[in-house]
């Protein structure tokens, strides 16, 4: 059992607060991906649980047992470097013997041990190899060969495919994943990618401005994002914000829009996905008179931009003054300046609280 | 012109520079070693070097000197260079503290370290002020080989370890951070970490210090002088001595080959024992 728990843990750098009292669990056998833009914490945190760096409040257990104040080689976690960290001097064999060798196992073990990673990951024939030798996919394998071979209880990756191109990143991916299901080790994984959050990960922690904004299932975090900011992170293109006016009795108008929402509130925000979206009429740019489009269950969008984008075409809109981005079927005939008359899913429209940014049940 | 010849073009006064004052003087003593002023090809300079009862003394000394000398010097530039590379502050005043020595030329060196062991010296008022001699001792006579000896292997290690320093802290600059990360993840310990990353990644710069303080030890010659003075002959001693003493410039020639040969020799042999192989590079 190697569940991981992050208790209350901050980190300051001088003035500046990295990390603000994070709690955070991971259970046993989890794939936990920390997913933040650059300078959320996400790599302090992840950081934190390596031993590399030192938390300035709070404590981290892993399987129960309390491991802040140890060193990382005492922690029973292996890591993943973003640079992959192989030793230029070694050989592929000696890279992933590496902590075998700190560990002062036997070689028949290391032999043992070295054979099976290296064939899971591929790279049984480039044993002899030096680093210099191989290409960044190669080397990312060697990097993770090394790290599963010492059996860790946690397994630790910092942006581990950031380097990779896109086709070789999307492969390492799925490959991934399958090897990490398989050895069943308890995996935090620090990216910055949403797509690969969303594609790897059992649980997502989505982190902002060092917190931990929101911590669920790939498909809830897309759906439920529990503030504004995991709503304009996670999702490409990102969801649609627009201020509603209060029409009394729980009737909110979004710029024409009338819909039943939350009615304790003064003020409100309506969100919805670009692809939540029915198109329901179109009015060309050179009819004149828009007017008699106007019905109170659509909203209407004028077209600014159309990208073709091969499965959808993407259009950027106007409503009132705000950007709204529609996913249109890829055999759609809109062009700019066209005004479409869009349904929102019923059930896919969310509401937020424009003062605390967060969602409204 | 062609863009291609520029360079070349730029490099040629720099080239003429070394032919005419480098290139030349060494032909012509090696020359000087090997013909007569006839300019008949002879091996009776390098029979008279080799006969003479000074010459196996100064290339044993010139050898023991560099062999105590070098390694101290490479123990020293390496924990120094860990050292600085470790700190956080303060790390360049460090820095420039140590490398304080590289800015006195070696004569000046010797001087320093003779004002400290010579009669009236500092090292005598000092145990003399202390109670534990009696009268001033001769620290450097003629009888006290082996204290000469220790006296210029310390006033050597002090002058000129930071050279050494120096490249070394530049070469440990270059091994990225990940690496230690890595590895204390993996369970190596500082020692380790230094046998088993630092030294191999910083074979390279190693072999350049290694090399160019070798050669400089091989030539070793006013700190020798002005604390052993005749006493302790060494190869660049005995060359000044028959040129300028004995006047005879083909002897002199001959000794100028000898120190060339096992300049040579050294660097080659360190540059194979430092060798990385092309595919084991950063």
């Amino acid at each position: 059992m190697a569940e991981i728990n992050i208790k209350q843990v901050a980190k300051r750098f001088g003035k500046t607060q990295a990390l603000h009292s994070i709690d955070l669990n991971v259970e046993d056998q989890e794939f936990l991906v920390l997913l933040g833009a650059s300078g959320c914490g996400k790599t302090t945190l992840l950081r934190i649980i390596a031993g590399l760096e030192t938390a300035s409040d709070g404590e981290v257990w892993i399987g129960g047992k309390r491991i802040d104040k140890l060193r990382p080689k005492d922690r029973g976690i292996a890591m993943v470097f973003q640079n992959y960290a192989v030793f230029p001097h070694l050989t592929v064999f000696e890279n992933i013997a590496f902590g075998l060798r700190m560990q002062k196992l036997d070689q028949s073990t290391i032999d043992k041990r070295v054979k099976r990673t290296s064939e899971l990951m591929h790279i049984d024939s480039l044993l002899e190899r030096y680093s210099g030798q191989l290409s960044g996919g190669q080397r990312q394998r060697v990097a993770v060969a090394r790290a599963l071979a010492t059996e860790p209880s946690v397994l630790l990756m910092d942006e581990p495919l950031s380097n990779l191109d896109a086709l070789l990143r999307m492969e390492m991916r799925a490959e991934l994943k399958t090897v990490l299901a398989e050895s069943k080790t308890t995996t935090v994984y620090v990216t910055h990618d949403q797509v690969e959050a969303m594609s790897m990960a059992d649980r997502i922690a989505v982190m902002h401005e060092g917190e931990i904004v929101q911590s669920a299932s790939a498909i809830e975090v897309y759906r439920d994002p529990a503030t504004q900011f995991v709503g304009s992170f996670i999702g490409n293109p990102p969801m649609n914000f627009l201020n509603a006016k209060s029409s009394g009795n729980g009737e909110w108008n979004i710029e024409g829009l009338l819909l039943q929402g939350p009615s304790d509130r003064t003020a409100i925000q309506f969100a919805i996905r670009p692809e939540d979206l029915q198109l329901c009429g179109v009015k060309s740019s050179t009819e004149s008179n828009t007017d008699q489009l106007i019905e109170p269950d659509k909203l209407h969008a004028t077209v600014r931009v159309i990208e073709p984008l091969g499965s959808h075409k993407l259009a950027s809109c106007k409503v009132g003054d705000a950007l709204f981005r529609v996913v249109l079927d890829s055999d759609s005939s809109v062009s700019a300046g066209d005004v479409l008359a869009l349904k929102p899913l019923p059930d896919r429209v969310r509401w937020f609280d424009p003062e605390s940014n967060k969602a409204m049940a | 012109m062609h863009p291609r010849l520029l360079p070349y073009l730029l490099l040629l006064p720099a080239a003429f520079f070394l032919c005419v004052f480098f290139l030349y003087p060494f032909f012509l003593v090696a020359w000087q070693a090997f013909f007569t002023d006839a300019g008949e090809y002879t091996t009776e300079f390098f029979s008279e070097m080799l006969g003479h009862w000074k010459f196996e003394g100064a290339l044993k000394n010139t050898l023991i000197l560099t062999l105590i000398v070098v390694p101290i010097q490479t123990a020293l530039a390496l924990f120094m260079a860990t050292l600085v590379s470790g700190m956080k502050k303060g790390r360049d005043i460090a820095l420039y503290i140590w490398t304080i020595p590289l800015g006195i030329s070696d004569l000046a060196a010797g001087i320093i370290w003779l004002a400290i062991f010579e009669q009236t010296g500092f090292l005598n008022s000092f145990l003399y002020t202390l109670g534990l001699i009696d009268q001033p001792q001769t620290f450097l006579g003629y009888q006290s080989k082996t204290t000469i000896f220790v006296a210029i292997v310390l006033a050597e290690v002090w002058r000129a370890t930071a050279i050494m320093l120096v490249i070394l802290v530049a070469g440990m600059g270059l091994i990225p951070k990940e690496y230690y990360e890595c590895a204390d993840v993996f369970g190596a310990s500082r020692w380790k970490q230094f046998t088993r990353i630092t030294l191999p990644l910083l074979k390279p710069s190693l072999q350049t210090a290694l090399i160019l303080r070798v050669i400089l030890a091989f030539e070793v010659f006013a700190v020798v002088v002005t604390l052993g003075g005749t006493n302790l002959p060494v190869l660049m001693s005995e060359i000044y001595v028959w040129q300028f003493d004995l006047r005879d410039a083909h002897v002199a020639a001959a000794y100028a080959m000898v120190v060339l040969a096992i300049s040579i020799l050294c660097t080659l042999v360190i540059m194979w024992a430092l060798r990385t192989p092309k595919e084991a590079r950063i």
